[in-house]
């Protein structure tokens, strides 16, 4: 029945679709073909547009993501070939293209690179040179197949002020000379740390969303998950990997029961259980399986997931295995050194020990000068009445 | 969004059941490359509907009748859970799947909620 009706109109649905699965691939492929991701992007742009010319006369190609890399080959063979350098690379490709029809052979020679440059285009995405805004329009424009538009609706910001930051970041790349390469040893750890930070600041753009907003908002905690799974086929081995999917499935979890019937917020203990997503609640399990499986030492994501975990698999807020839950904040407080954790933690004391245990680290944090008066005044009142000199205690955020 | 893809297949052609093991290793293939596309939440393929039953109630009565069904109709034969930006990529999705199944149907609806 499809492509019948309307055949246009389908077609262009198809195309998004298309584009939407394929150009993370595409822009990929180009990119270690003339090492400039900007370049990459803008030909794999008009390999689309050629898409959109033709595929609505002549119907999607069976094999839509092979014809759109096939299209932007071409362009970037002319592209190279205009700048007149790189004689032996025209060779090597060109021998390839004129050869073969853009078929299933034509594929699987990609195909054993792809995951590789894919991989690449991630890290340079998330490239220190860049800002962490930029970054994160770039992961999105790039790797989530977002078009400018949709990342400003979803960051609540302006189409202009997004496509500029794109052609800034593309420019920063090109000026600072950055490989299109992922980064070995020390700096990789490091690299791969703003890798998941961008997709995790995603997801809680998204997560913070609130009721009658553009729906591209807590569409990004989609986004974030999509991205993040996808790593994970990228980086199998890496824990911290599986710990954010893992952290961000939990999370994702608890969607449904986080408003009331009126948008209000709901927290955490109160929420009703039966509406948690089993599904995603088992994904996340599974994928915290897999991080704790590959490294005993737990990093902050794997930490996170498994506190998320904790309140995943009670059944009910009061079989909550709160002292589990204040360990892994003692261990998380080791790796990330926060405040904000350290009165995690001193909740989670309180609701395994008793108020006074976990009013013991208050009154330290609010010693420590890192951390003033706010640890009492972020008091949650689900956690039991605190002394009497405290100033009264606010919902936890 | 979330769309769940099936297929039904004739238990009257012989074999519909036990496809080769080059349409399973197809199938396999198919299934990774939507999970590293990040795509795939859950996908199972069913036995055949003798080793099923329907349940039925009607006006409080309850019945069970064993499989194999009626042999006049196609059955369920499988079933993709994906999480994808819009209806269109779920149609492109079971396209590509149908693709690689060969010669079959498969129905694409949206998850409630």
């Amino acid at each position: 029945m499809s492509a019948v009706t309307d055949p246009r109109a389908e077609t262009h649905g198809a195309i998004d679709a298309v584009w939407r699965i394929e150009s993370p691939r595409v822009i990929a492929g180009l990119a270690r073909m003339v090492n400039d991701v900007g370049l990459a992007e803008e030909l794999a742009q008009d390999a689309l547009v050629a898409a959109l010319e033709q595929w609505p006369e002549s119907g999607v190609p069976r094999n839509p993501g092979a014809w759109l890399m096939a299209i932007a080959k071409r362009r970037a063979i002319d592209h190279i070939r205009r700048q007149q350098r790189l004689e032996r690379k025209i060779e090597e490709i060109g021998h390839g293209l004129e050869t073969e029809d853009p078929g299933s052979e034509f594929d699987a020679v990609i195909e054993d690179q792809i995951e590789d440059d894919l991989l690449r285009l991630v890290f340079t995405a998330c490239h220190p040179v860049l800002t962490t805004q930029a970054r994160v329009a770039m992961t999105l424009r790039l790797l989530g197949g977002l078009t400018t538009d949709e990342i400003a609706r979803a960051f609540l910001s302006t189409e202009p002020t997004i496509a500029q930051r794109i052609v800034r970041a593309k420019k920063s790349l090109t000026e600072a000379g950055v490989p299109f390469e992922v980064p070995q040893g020390e700096e990789r750890t490091a690299r791969l740390a703003s890798v998941l930070e961008v997709i995790y600041l995603v997801f809680n753009e998204g997560y913070s969303a609130t009721a009658g907003e553009d729906w591209l908002r807590p569409a990004l905690c989609d986004d974030a998950l999509r991205l993040g799974r996808i790593l994970t086929g990228l980086m199998p081995k890496e824990a911290e990997v599986h710990g954010l999917v893992a952290l961000m499935e939990i999370q994702a979890s608890r969607s449904p029961a986080r408003t009331g019937p009126d948008g209000e917020p709901v927290l955490l203990l109160d929420q009703d259980r039966s509406r948690w997503d089993q599904l995603l609640i088992r994904r996340g399990l599974d994928a915290l399986a897999v991080a704790e499986e590959l490294d005993e030492t737990k990093g902050p994501y794997v930490l996170q997931a498994a506190i998320a975990a904790c309140h995943a698999r009670a059944v009910t807020a009061d079989e909550t295995d709160w002292a589990r839950i204040a360990d892994l904040y003692a261990d998380l407080t080791r790796a990330t050194a926060s405040p904000v954790v350290e009165l995690n933690r001193a909740v989670a004391l309180a609701m395994a020990y008793g108020p006074e245990t976990g009013l013991e680290l208050v009154d330290e944090l609010r010693d420590d000068t890192f951390c003033p008066a706010s640890a009492a005044t972020c008091w949650p009142s689900w956690a039991g009445p605190p002394r009497p000199a405290r100033s009264s205690s606010g919902p936890p955020s | 969004m979330r769309f769940l893809l099936f297929h039904r297949l004739d238990e009257r052609v012989p074999d519909a059941f036990t496809p080769s093991e080059d349409l399973v290793q197809s199938v396999g293939r198919f299934v990774d490359e939507m999970v590293r596309a990040g795509v795939l939440l859950c996908a199972e393929g069913l036995r055949p509907s003798a080793q099923g039953a329907r349940v039925s109630v009607r006006d409080g009565r309850r019945t069970v009748v064993d499989g194999p069904f009626d042999a006049d109709d196609t059955v369920l034969a499988g079933f993709a859970l994906v999480q994808v930006k819009s209806k269109d990529e779920a149609i492109e999705w079971a396209s590509r799947f149908a693709d690689v199944i060969g010669d079959v149907e498969m129905e694409v609806r949206e998850i409630t909620g």
